[in-house]
C-alpha cells in the first residue's frame, strides 16, 4: 500500500497510468448502475480494436489526427497559451488541403501531395496566428478569439466547399486528384483495406520535432520562458510578443496538418459540416492526459483513439451506449488534474492498514 | 409584411435567443469574479437542458400538465448545482487546474447526459418531445404598446426572469457586502483572507451559483426552443456565453448587452432571407456574422481585457 501511495507523491509516468485505471473503474461502476456488464463491454471494446487487422488499421487512422491536435494544444500550453481554437485550425487545414488537392492540376505525384500538406499546415498556422497576433498586439483574450474563429472557420469552410469545390448534387466536395493522395496502397492492402496513410508517419515525426524544438533549441527555451513568466522573459531581453505569435503559429500548423491528413489520406473529399467535427476539442483532452509532453501525447492519443474507435464495438457487443467512453475519458482527466483527490481517497485506507498492523 | 410587426418580432426572437446566454453568462461572472475560471459552462448548460427535458417529461407523464416545465426548471437548478460541485471540489479544495477541471465538466456532460437519455428512453438519442413547453406570458396593457409590446412584453417567463436576474446580479455584486467579498476573493485572495473573509467558501458559492444559472440557461433552450434534449441542443452556446461574459468585461450589464448582441445576430439571420436586397448574401456569411463582429469589436474597442486579477489561481492559505 505504501508503494501505491508513493506513486501519487512522485510526479512520474505512473500518475496518468493510475488515473487511466481509475477512469476505467468509474466507467465500469456507471455501467453496473445502468445494468450493463462492464467486463463484457471492455472485452468487446478491446477485441474490436485488436481482433482483426482491418479494425486495428482503422484505429490507427482514428489516432493520427488526435496526435496532431493534441500536439497543437500542448505546444501552446508550453508557451503559456490556451489554444482552444485547434478545432478551427483543423478545419482550415482540411479546407486548404482539399482546395489544393482539387484545383491544382498537373503536378507530379509526390510534389502535389507535399504542396497540399504544406497548404493545410499554413492555413492552420495562419488561422492560429491571427489569434496570436491579436493577443500579442492588442492584448485580447486568446480564448474568446479562438472560440469565435472556430465558428468562423466552420462556416468559411462550408462556404468554400459549397461554392467552389462542390460535387454536383451532393453535400460534399469533389474527390481530390490522385496525385495529392497520401494513402499508402500496399499498407492498406496489408491491413485489409483500412485507410492507412503517410500522415501517421508525419505525426510521429511531428512529435519528435516538438520535443527537439521545445527542449533542445534556443527558440524553444524562449517559448518556455515566456510561458513560465512573461515579465521575467521580457526582463531577460526576450521578445514576448513575437514569441506569442510564433507559438500560436506553430501550434496551428500542427492542427492544420491534422486536418490535411484527414482529407488527403482518409476521405479524399471534404463533407459540408453540419456541426463542429470535434477533433480539435478532443485534442485538449489528449494534451492533458499526455501531460503536455509530445511522447505522452503519442500514448494518450493512442488510448483516446482506441477507446473511441472501440466504443462502437462495445455498443455492438455489450449493448452499452458508446457515450460511456466520454465519461471514462472525462474521469481520467479528472483524476490526472486532481491528484489530491486520489491521495485523499487512499489516505484513510493507508492509515487503517497501518493501525491494524500495530495492533 | 408590416414593418412594425417585423421589428417587433425581430426584438422578440432576439430576446428568445439571448435568454439562455444571459443566464449562463451571469453564472460565469459569479464564478470568475470569485477567481475560478469556468470553461465548463457549456457542460453545465448541457446538464441543465438534459435535466429539464427528462424531469418535464416525467412530470407530464404524472399528469402535472402546465406545471411540468417548472418542474423541469427546478430539476435543472439542482442538476447544475450538483455538477458544479465536481468543478468546485476539484479546483478549489484539491487545487486542480481550473481550465482542466472545466474541460472535465464538458466531457462528463456530453457523455453522461446522452448515456442517461439512452438508458431512460430505450436507446433513443433524444428525450421524448414535450407536449407542454413553456408558454408566453403577455404582460397586461404593456404588451399592447406598438413594437416593444410585441418585442419585449410578449415573452416567455424565463426571459423576464433573465432580465430581472441581470439587475439583481448587478446589485448583488456592486451594492452588497457579499458582492464586495466575492470580488475581493477574485482580485486578491490573501488580502481578503487577512480581513477574515472565508476565501474557499466564497469561491464555492461563486461556482455553485454559476452551475445553477448556467443549467437554468440550458433548461430554457429545452423548454422554449427545442422541446426535447439531444446531443446538439446546446452545441456551443456555453462557449458563446463565456465570450459574452468576457466581452461584457465580467459585468452583468455588459454581459447582458453582449448576450443580446449575440441573440440579435442569430435572430437576424432568419430575416435576411425575407428581403430582395439581402437574400443573395450566402447563408454561411450570415451565420459567421456574430463571430466576426465580436472579433472586430473586441479588437477595435475593448482592447485589454480586465479579468479578475486572481482568476485561475488556486488559493493556498499556507502560501504567502
Amino acid at each position: 500500500m505504501s508503494k501505491v501511495f508513493k506513486i501519487f507523491s512522485v510526479n512520474s509516468l505512473l500518475v496518468p497510468l493510475v488515473a487511466i485505471v481509475l477512469g476505467l473503474i468509474v466507467g465500469a461502476i456507471i455501467m453496473l448502475i445502468g445494468g450493463y456488464d462492464p467486463l463484457l463491454a471492455y472485452s468487446s471494446l478491446f477485441s474490436t480494436v485488436f481482433g482483426n487487422v482491418y479494425d486495428f488499421g482503422e484505429a490507427i487512422r482514428e489516432i493520427t489526427p488526435l496526435i496532431m491536435t493534441g500536439l497543437a494544444v500542448a505546444f501552446a500550453f508550453r508557451a503559456g497559451l490556451f489554444n482552444i481554437g485547434a478545432e478551427g485550425q483543423y478545419i482550415m487545414g482540411m479546407t486548404a488541403a482539399t482546395a489544393v488537392g482539387i484545383k491544382l492540376t498537373g503536378l507530379p505525384i509526390v510534389v502535389h501531395a507535399l504542396v497540399a500538406i504544406i497548404a493545410g499546415g499554413l492555413a492552420g498556422g495562419i488561422w492560429a496566428g491571427i489569434t496570436g497576433y491579436l493577443k500579442a498586439k492588442r492584448g485580447v483574450n486568446e480564448v474568446i478569439i479562438s472560440i469565435m474563429l472556430n465558428w468562423t472557420a466552420l462556416y468559411l469552410g462550408n462556404y468554400i466547399v459549397n461554392n467552389f469545390l462542390l460535387q454536383k448534387g451532393q453535400q460534399k466536395s469533389e474527390e481530390i486528384k490522385d496525385t495529392a493522395s497520401i494513402s499508402i496502397g500496399w499498407l492498406s492492402e496489408a491491413f485489409d483495406n483500412a485507410r492507412m496513410h503517410w500522415g501517421t508517419v508525419i505525426a510521429i515525426l511531428a512529435a519528435v520535432f516538438f520535443f527537439i524544438y521545445m527542449w533542445k533549441s534556443k527558440q524553444g527555451y524562449e517559448l518556455r520562458a515566456v510561458g513560465h513568466n512573461g515579465d521575467a522573459a521580457k526582463y531577460a531581453g526576450m521578445n514576448v510578443k513575437k514569441n506569442i505569435v510564433k507559438a500560436m503559429f506553430i501550434s496551428g500548423v500542427f492542427a492544420g496538418l491534422g486536418g490535411a491528413f484527414q482529407v488527403l489520406g482518409v476521405f479524399h473529399y471534404q463533407a459540408v459540416f453540419t456541426g463542429s467535427p470535434g477533433i480539435g476539442f478532443d485534442g485538449i483532452a489528449v494534451a492533458l492526459i499526455g501531460m503536455n509532453h509530445p511522447f505522452g501525447i503519442l500514448l494518450s492519443a493512442s488510448l483516446f483513439g482506441i477507446l473511441t474507435y472501440g466504443s462502437a464495438g462495445m455498443s455492438f457487443g455489450a449493448d452499452v451506449p458508446p457515450e460511456i467512453i466520454r465519461i471514462v475519458i472525462g474521469s481520467i482527466i479528472f483524476f490526472i488534474a486532481a491528484q489530491g483527490i486520489v491521495r485523499w481517497v487512499l489516505k484513510p485506507l493507508y492509515l487503517k492498514r497501518k493501525k491494524e498492523k500495530v495492533l | 409584411m408590416d414593418w412594425m410587426t417585423t421589428i417587433g418580432q425581430l426584438i422578440n426572437t432576439t430576446l428568445v435567443f439571448s435568454t439562455a446566454l444571459i443566464f449562463a453568462a451571469i453564472g460565469g461572472i459569479f464564478s470568475e469574479r470569485s477567481g475560478v475560471t469556468n470553461i465548463g459552462i457549456e457542460g453545465l448548460m448541457t446538464f441543465g437542458a438534459f435535466a429539464a427535458g427528462v424531469a418535464s417529461f416525467y412530470a407530464e407523464d404524472a399528469g402535472m400538465g402546465a406545471a411540468s416545465p417548472y418542474i423541469g426548471l427546478l430539476a435543472a437548478l439542482v442538476m447544475g448545482i450538483i455538477a458544479s460541485l465536481i468543478h468546485a471540489v476539484a479546483s478549489i479544495t484539491f487545487k486542480a487546474d481550473q481550465v482542466i477541471s472545466g474541460v472535465v465538466i464538458n466531457f462528463l456532460a456530453a457523455g453522461s447526459t446522452l448515456y442517461m437519455v439512452k438508458l431512460l428512453f430505450d436507446g433513443a438519442g433524444e428525450t421524448t418531445l414535450l407536449k407542454e413547453g413553456l408558454t408566453k406570458w403577455p404582460v397586461p396593457l404593456l404588451s399592447k404598446i406598438p413594437i416593444i409590446g410585441e418585442g419585449i412584453f410578449n415573452n416567455y417567463p424565463t426571459t423576464y426572469l433573465a432580465i430581472i436576474l441581470v439587475l439583481v446580479a448587478f446589485y448583488v455584486l456592486y451594492k452588497t457586502s457579499f458582492g464586495l467579498r466575492l470580488r475581493a476573493v477574485g482580485e486578491h485572495p490573501s488580502a481578503a483572507d487577512t480581513v477574515g473573509i472565508k476565501v474557499l467558501r466564497m469561491r464555492y458559492i461563486g461556482v455553485i451559483l454559476s452551475g445553477a444559472l448556467a443549467a437554468l440557461g440550458g433548461a430554457t433552450i429545452t423548454l422554449t426552443t427545442t422541446n426535447t434534449f439531444s446531443h446538439n441542443t446546446i452545441s456551443g452556446q456555453g462557449f458563446i456565453a463565456i465570450a459574452a461574459m468576457i466581452f461584457g468585461k465580467w459585468n452583468p450589464l455588459g454581459a447582458f448587452g453582449a448576450a443580446v448582441f449575440f441573440g440579435f445576430s442569430q435572430a437576424i439571420g432568419n430575416y435576411f432571407q425575407l428581403f430582395a436586397w439581402s437574400k443573395d448574401i450566402p447563408q454561411e456569411f450570415i451565420y459567421m456574422l456574430p463571430y466576426v463582429l465580436t472579433v472586430v469589436v473586441l479588437v477595435a474597442a475593448v482592447g485589454k481585457s480586465s479579468a479578475p486579477a486572481a482568476l485561475g489561481e488556486p488559493y493556498d492559505p499556507g502560501k504567502r
